[in-house]
């Protein structure tokens, strides 16, 4: 299985404080890999690090073989999909304008992107009578779909989610975990999924990888952390949650 | 059915996609922004110079005598074939003298007296020879003497002066809780006040600063009993004042003389020479008298000719000069506006990034603010390229509407949620793409409402303009003043208020248009 996206050695500081060690970590391509510990753990450090949006302070990550520079990150973030939890849809632009934003910056032509935009519809289950709505006009799931649509545009490589449904009811939710558990197996995609509810990473996860205090405590599957813990930390998370992660 | 789905699909896609369109109308209006401004620019170039090209305009100081002069003068040149204009009010000495030298104006009225201590910074005594030897030099012509000598004079009112028994400048020392109420100019002259007051040991403490023509409000209505006052002045015999005898002959002789540049053409400085002796006191008490009657300076120059063939000067009627004022008024406004935006928004964007520089930029806009709005003007008129000029109003209405565009820009694009920005980051937009399609629209309705503000005030603030002869709604507004005449005040304040409600609602109306329908749900 080769790697689509590689960390070596890469660390992150605020001013005294650490918000990721040296870390090392590959990304399997075509897998959902799953992080996930409690807040601060710097999971969304590391997802953000891959995106950049923030620089690190030492190491590489390489996407591709390609290690990522501030020269070439412009072009690579146009290979890799990005949602957040709030959605970080533009709210001066309808649905439509939102998804296919980076299609015609790139100079795709309107037809092309139409039918991108067909495509997604129909992969993200979202009705083609909200196209024309703004994002205040759309329900929270709703707009979760549109920002996977929007991430999903130009066929990325890589795709990156961080705590996507997290401010979303459970019907809701569960709706859209199914939805979209079924879209990464069909597109075959390489997905790196932030989370901090185990039952969800469960859910999604080929690998998990389990954080604490910004480093990484152990990767594996959840029978390898449930049955053979690297450290104390690794029990104590898995029974916290417990009560869900026993379904 | 099929077919059915299929039409309705195409018809949400033709609308999304005009949709979309809509959403950079902003982006696009700011592109939009350099056309008018050129055009702007251009006029308002155009104005400025054309008028210096082809007239002779003579100048006026801020009182009727002056206003008067200067209309004689005008009616004279044109009497003589030379286009000419008259540019009513545009000061005091220095500025008049300033836009002499500068030759913004060629000619204007002036005192003996006045062009000694103030422009010379002579002794007050000096021979009319000498004066015009020492204005040679600067390039600068000077006629004979018009005939009457307006010299200072302390004022009371005629019961008063009975009542307490003055006579004498001198019987005022037995006075000392006088009040007095001296015109700035008085007060600050090198032979105003304070030469005056060591002179004859005057002990009041209670002087006040008021405009000329509301002084003699005040007089009349007992809040000042001591005015200065010109010894030609109409309100003298008009409101039953006496003139205090200036027993120790302290006030130099104030002989009427026109000033002109040595470089203004021949056939223009004799028509001025031809008022050369013929202007005696009592006749002009009598035009004085006659424009504070008829609130029209033409009407009394009229005085002067009387006999002479009908000036062909025209009679302007109330709307034509409204509709002259308002688009002057309009011009003032729009264009600084237009260069505030200009120079608001980049600036804006720059300090909304916070830094030395961010606060470097806020702290000037703040601070320009706070100066005066008639202190910014008088700031700029002895700067080179500046003057008396449209030039000038601009610059200082500029300076003043940029502080709630660069504010309103900054806090827009700072408001921008953390996980919009980082989005448009993430998608590999380029700083300029993010700007322009992104932050710049979420960002536009704290723009336009900063707009919206420079505009409001940049009406109100042009009514200023006119202290400095750039015209527009101020000046029925100034000469209302000056002539304490309250319906030309309001022949001017009224429309001035109605334009910044005009304004206000098509700001409104402009933000449906260019604010993106999406943030306005």
């Amino acid at each position: 299985m080769s790697a689509l996206v590689k960390l070596e050695e890469v660390s992150k500081r605020y001013g005294d404080a650490i918000a990721l060690h040296p870390t090392n970590l590959s990304i399997e391509s075509g897998k959902t890999t799953v992080l996930i510990g409690p807040s601060g753990c710097g999971k969304s450090t590391l997802l953000r690090l891959v995106i950049g949006l923030i620089e690190s302070d030492s190491g590489s990550i390489e996407l591709n073989g390609n290690p990522i520079t501030p020269d070439n990150i412009n072009a690579l973030r146009r290979r890799i999909g990005y949602v957040i939890q709030e959605g970080g849809l533009f709210p001066h632009l309808t649905t439509r304008a939102n998804v296919v934003l980076m299609a015609r910056h790139i100079g795709k032509s309107e037809e092309e992107a139409r039918n991108r935009l067909l495509e997604l519809c129909d992969l993200t289950r979202l009705s083609q009578n909200l196209l024309p709505r703004y994002p205040l006009e759309l329900s929270g799931g709703q707009r979760q779909r549109v920002s996977l649509m929007r991430a999903l545009m130009l066929s990325p490589e890589l795709l990156l989610l961080d705590e996507p449904l997290g401010a979303l009811d459970p019907l809701v939710r569960a709706s859209l975990q199914e939805d979209l558990k079924k879209i990464f197996t069909r597109l075959g995609q390489t997905v790196l999924f932030v989370t901090h509810d185990l039952a969800e990473a469960i859910y999604f996860a080929d690998a998990i990888v389990l954080m604490n205090e910004g480093r990484i405590v152990q990767k594996g599957t959840i029978t390898d952390l449930r049955e053979r813990p690297a450290d104390p930390f690794v029990s104590e998370f898995i029974n916290a949650q417990r009560g869900v992660a026993s379904v | 059915m099929n077919q059915i789905r299929h039409a309705g699909t195409e018809e949400t896609l033709e609308s999304a996609d005009d949709e979309s369109r809509r959403s950079t109308q902003f982006s696009r209006f700011l592109v939009w922004i350099p056309a008018p401004l050129l055009f702007s620019c251009v006029s308002a170039f155009l104005i400025g110079s054309s008028s210096a090209a082809t007239d002779v305009v003579i100048g006026s100081k801020k009182f009727t005598e002056s206003y008067v002069l200067g209309e004689i003068a005008k009616r004279l040149l044109i009497d003589a074939g030379i286009p000419a204009e008259h540019r009513q009010g545009m000061g005091g000495t220095i500025i008049l003298w300033q836009a002499l030298r500068d030759g913004q104006i060629e000619a204007y009225p002036e005192y003996t007296g006045t062009i000694a201590t103030e422009i010379l910074k002579a002794d007050s005594n000096v021979s009319l020879h000498e004066i015009r030897d020492s204005l040679e030099k600067l390039g600068i012509g000077i006629t004979a003497p018009l005939g009457f000598n307006n010299t200072y004079a302390l004022v009371m009112r005629r019961g008063d002066a009975h009542r307490l028994g003055v006579r004498t400048i001198s019987d005022l020392r037995k006075y000392p809780d006088l009040k007095f109420g001296l015109t700035h100019e008085f007060l600050d002259r090198e032979d105003g006040w304070r030469p005056l007051r060591e002179r004859y040991a005057l002990p009041q403490q209670n002087i006040i600063g008021i405009d000329h023509t509301l002084g003699y409000t005040a007089l009349a209505n007992g809040s000042i009993e001591v005015k200065d006052a010109y010894s030609t002045d109409a309100k003298i015999e008009e409101n039953d004042l006496v003139v205090i005898e200036d027993d120790l002959q302290f006030f130099p002789k104030y002989e009427a003389v026109f000033l002109f540049r040595s470089s203004t053409r021949p056939d223009a400085i004799a028509a001025l020479r031809r008022m050369e002796g013929r202007v005696d006191e009592t006749r002009m008490i009598r035009l004085n008298a006659e424009a504070e009657r008829t609130k029209d300076y033409a009407k009394a120059a009229n005085l002067y000719f009387e006999g002479s063939a009908r000036s062909n000067a025209l009679d302007d009627s109330f709307p034509r000069k409204l509709a002259r004022w308002t688009v002057r008024h309009l011009q003032l406004a729009g264009i600084s506006l237009l260069l505030s935006i200009i120079v608001g928004i980049p600036l804006g964007i720059v300090a909304s990034r916070g830094g030395a520089v961010g606060n470097v930029i806020l702290g000037f806009a703040g601070v320009v603010q706070t100066v005066p709005s008639l202190a910014l003007l008088a700031l700029l008129v002895p700067l080179p390229f500046f003057g008396i000029s449209l030039r000038t109003a601009i610059a200082a209405l500029f300076l003043y509407g940029l502080l709630p565009i660069v504010r309103n820009t900054a806090t827009g694009l700072q408001d921008i949620p953390r996980s919009l920005r980082e989005s448009a980051v993430a998608l590999g937009l380029d700083p300029i793409a993010r700007l322009w399609k992104i932050y710049l629209p979420i960002a536009s309705r704290s723009i336009l409402s900063g707009i919206k503000t420079s505009a409001v005030i940049n009406i109100g603030t042009a009514t200023l303009a006119a202290l400095i002869g750039a015209g527009g709604l101020g000046e029925p507004i100034i000469s209302g003043l000056n002539l304490n005449d309250h319906v030309t005040i309001l022949e001017g304040a009224i429309p001035a208020a109605v334009l910044a409600l005009l304004v206000q609602w098509c700001f409104d109306l402009l933000d449906r248009v260019l604010i993106p329908k999406g943030l306005r749900l």
